[in-house]
């Protein structure tokens, strides 16, 4: 790839993240921002197991959840890659996935009220959107040789099953493994909307000061995490799946009427909710509805979403360049590496909405938490695959050590795929900037959930459509920029 | 009734064409070999054969086509993929039925696959991917067999079993080989292609391998040599 142009790109996104602080909202509102993180980290280090029944209970609601819904987002978009050549199919996963499951959870309850389909549903229907991408990617590069051999008249599904997907399948399921990891956070943060999962129990913890009962769920939640590869083995999936089943048993309550009123009269824009037919006077009030809500909302929303995405992404950038030779082998030996992993399982394995949550109780509501917990879940995301990908880099007997190795040797080697990575995460940060609102910072966020409260559904509707679309844009525009600079495409960053 | 007739036709890739107004017609138990040197057509020719007679004909592609994380037993079993409804081919992808195993069992033997039945194709030598990819035809079982250098990456003995296989198991053989002696051994009739055209079309009787000599030696741009 070309050198000056991705140092002129870099100091482009770094002179506009500066731009930007001068108009971000960086101040600390807390009057003893030090003392509670006094607190906290005295917590952190006095872990209290004993309420012990309800620590495994939500972690035990926080992995069938995230099973379930990552299996149900499989299946649909394992379904979906079949018919991504249609254009339709590929506007509506593009449209689902642009969505965060938040905010999929937020509308969902609006009409499925509180049980376990809304909490499945927000998982499944935005990862079935990516699912349906990276499947039908994956499919595309099976080897096409098989599929020439066959006897005329194999029938469609049969060809499928046995010269297309076999070639395929380690692959489908290495990703979808890792997908499950992210279920897993995306689980546990529906807790904060009210469902069972970590979240709701860590939130009420949180609210009681409660900060040694937090570190031993978190501590807990980073075991489940770190011991993935051996308990979520595809064989035992349909036992698990039984499990998360019998756990939902019940639970599961829909009311008719909740969901036609939601459809008939909760999202329908306010002006034409009572008005018969669209005559010109309804479409006039119309206009000045949206009018009014995309000027006096969206845009403030728009604008602050950007500046902090803008501000993150740079921050995310300076926090992987600090922590990825922490595990690389080229800077560090064994038993410090160990050490490395352990800091960077730990920044990257806590969803960004929780460590944002942590830091707004210590430094209270302003840009500021939001930055930092985006910066240090990505930067450790990105930090680890740039570090791996430093390892594989070969290198000569006589390369120089320590900051000299680091300046002239492994960064402008790795710098490239740094790059890459970054851009891949660009369109997660705008997402989970937008979230984050939810929190009391004022990005889209913060004005869907008080629409919510306010039961204006019809404008939250209308403000996480345009969040959809800023998350489409940033897409777009991020996979430009990795074509001009020609940045290698690696499927499992997505 | 020819089983395989081109006339006057051509072909080629994005544009530029391989194959230049091909006439050959092979008959219902011909045994034909296609030679000449590489890059010459015979490959794009055979796929020409193949799609006049997709449901008589079983194919052995290059580099054998097989699906490498699939064991040899279901590589096999692709050859009859045709032959049984989509639901019985689905429950021999889970579980192999004895009765197909049985099915393939001379086979098999005959190409000393036996003890690799459920290894998977990917962790097989270059010679033993091969056989598989001839144990596929061969499964098929349909009265035709085309074959793309089928014996390339098997030493001179295995050369012969598989050759004799694929004489005893169809009535009609077409095979795109670069051994002539082999070629002569076992075929009747002998195509030679050069630069997407036939430069002769002969029987193998009383042919001597060094008749073809010239034909291999290089020759001048668009040059016919003819033995």
């Amino acid at each position: 790839m070309n050198r000056a142009s991705s140092v002129k790109t870099s100091l482009l996104f770094v002179a506009t993240a500066l731009a930007c602080i001068v108009f971000a909202d960086l101040e600390i509102n807390t009057q003893h921002p030090w003392r509670e993180l006094g607190r906290m980290a005295l917590g952190a280090v006095t872990p209290n197991f004993l309420d012990f029944g309800v620590l495994v209970e939500s972690l035990l609601q926080t992995v069938a959840f995230a099973l379930v819904g990552v299996s149900l987002g499989g299946l649909l978009g394992f379904g979906l890659a079949l018919l991504y050549h249609l254009a339709l199919v590929r506007v509506f996963c593009a449209a689902v996935r642009s969505v965060h499951e938040l905010f999929w959870a937020l509308l969902l309850l609006q009409f499925l009220g509180l049980n376990p389909i809304t909490g499945l549903l927000a998982i499944a229907l935005p990862y079935g959107g990516i699912f349906a991408k990276v499947y039908s990617e994956i499919l595309e590069e099976a080897d096409p040789a098989p599929l020439g051999a066959l006897p005329g008249g194999s029938g469609h599904v049969s060809a499928f099953f046995f010269a297309r997907l076999p070639d395929v399948w380690a692959h489908i399921i290495s990703y979808t493994s890792y997908r499950l990891e992210c279920g897993l956070r995306s689980s546990a943060v529906l807790g904060f909307v009210g469902l069972p999962t970590l979240g709701f129990h860590l939130e009420s913890y949180f609210r009681q000061g409660q900060y040694s009962q937090v570190s031993a769920l978190l501590i807990l939640f980073y075991i489940l995490i770190a011991t993935l590869r051996w308990w979520a083995r595809p064989r035992l999936l349909p036992f698990y799946l039984l499990g998360a089943l019998a756990l939902f048993w019940g639970s599961v309550d829909i009311s008719m009427e909740n969901v036609v009123r939601f459809f008939s009269e909760d999202i329908v824009p306010a002006p034409l909710r009572n008005a018969e037919g669209l005559g010109a006077e309804n479409l006039a009030a119309l206009g000045g509805w949206s009018w009014s809500l995309l000027m006096g909302q969206a845009l403030p929303a728009v604008v602050a979403t950007l500046l902090l995405t803008q501000i993150a992404l740079v921050g995310t950038g300076m926090i992987t360049l600090v922590v990825f030779p922490l595990v690389s082998r080229k800077f560090f030996s064994r038993p410090a590496r160990a050490v490395g992993h352990g800091i960077l399982v730990v920044m990257r394995s806590t969803p960004e909405y929780i460590l944002a949550y942590i830091f707004l109780q210590i430094w209270g509501p302003s840009m500021l938490p939001a930055i930092v917990a985006l910066a240090i879940h990505n930067g450790a995301i990105i930090g680890h695959l740039t570090g791996r990908h430093a390892d594989q880099l070969p290198s000569r007997p006589d390369a120089p050590r320590g900051l000299n190795l680091y300046g002239y040797d492994i960064l402008p080697r790795v710098y490239g795929q740094f790059m890459a990575f970054l851009f891949y995460r660009w369109e997660v940060i705008m997402r989970e900037t937008a979230i984050l609102g939810m929190l009391g910072i004022h990005t889209l966020g913060f004005y869907v959930d008080s629409a919510i409260q306010d039961i204006r559904l019809d404008r939250a509707l209308l403000l996480i459509f345009v969040t959809a679309l800023l998350n489409v844009g940033v897409d777009a525009l991020s996979r430009t920029i990795r074509a001009r600079l020609r940045l290698s495409r690696t499927p499992d960053v997505t | 009734m020819a089983l395989f007739k081109l006339e006057g036709v051509s072909a080629g890739y994005n544009g530029k064409e391989v194959l230049h107004d091909i006439n050959l017609s092979i008959e219902a138990g011909e045994r034909v070999a296609l030679v000449g040197p590489s890059g010459a057509g015979k490959s794009t020719l055979l796929g020409l054969l193949y799609a006049q007679q997709k449901d008589q004909a079983a194919l052995v592609p290059q580099d054998s086509a097989l699906v490498r994380s699939l064991s040899v037993f279901h590589n096999i079993y692709i050859g009859r993929l045709h032959h049984h409804a989509t639901w019985y081919n689905l429950l021999n992808l889970i579980r192999p039925m004895n009765k197909e195993v049985e099915a393939m069992l001379p086979i098999l033997n005959r190409l000393r696959l036996e003890d690799k039945l459920f290894t998977r194709t990917g962790e097989l030598s270059g010679g033993q991917q091969q056989r598989t990819g001839v144990a596929r035809a061969l499964f098929h079982g349909g009265p035709a067999l085309l074959g793309d250098e089928p014996v390339s990456a098997v030493d001179a003995h295995q050369s012969q079993v598989v050759l004799d296989a694929i004489r005893a198991g169809h009535e009609t053989v077409v095979l795109a080989m670069h051994d002539i002696s082999l070629a002569l051994a076992y075929t009747q009739r002998l195509i030679g292609l050069k630069d997407g055209r036939i430069i002769f079309d002969r029987p193998t009787r009383g042919m001597q391998a060094s008749e073809l000599d010239e034909f291999y030696a290089p020759s001048d741009e668009g040059g016919f040599v003819l033995p």
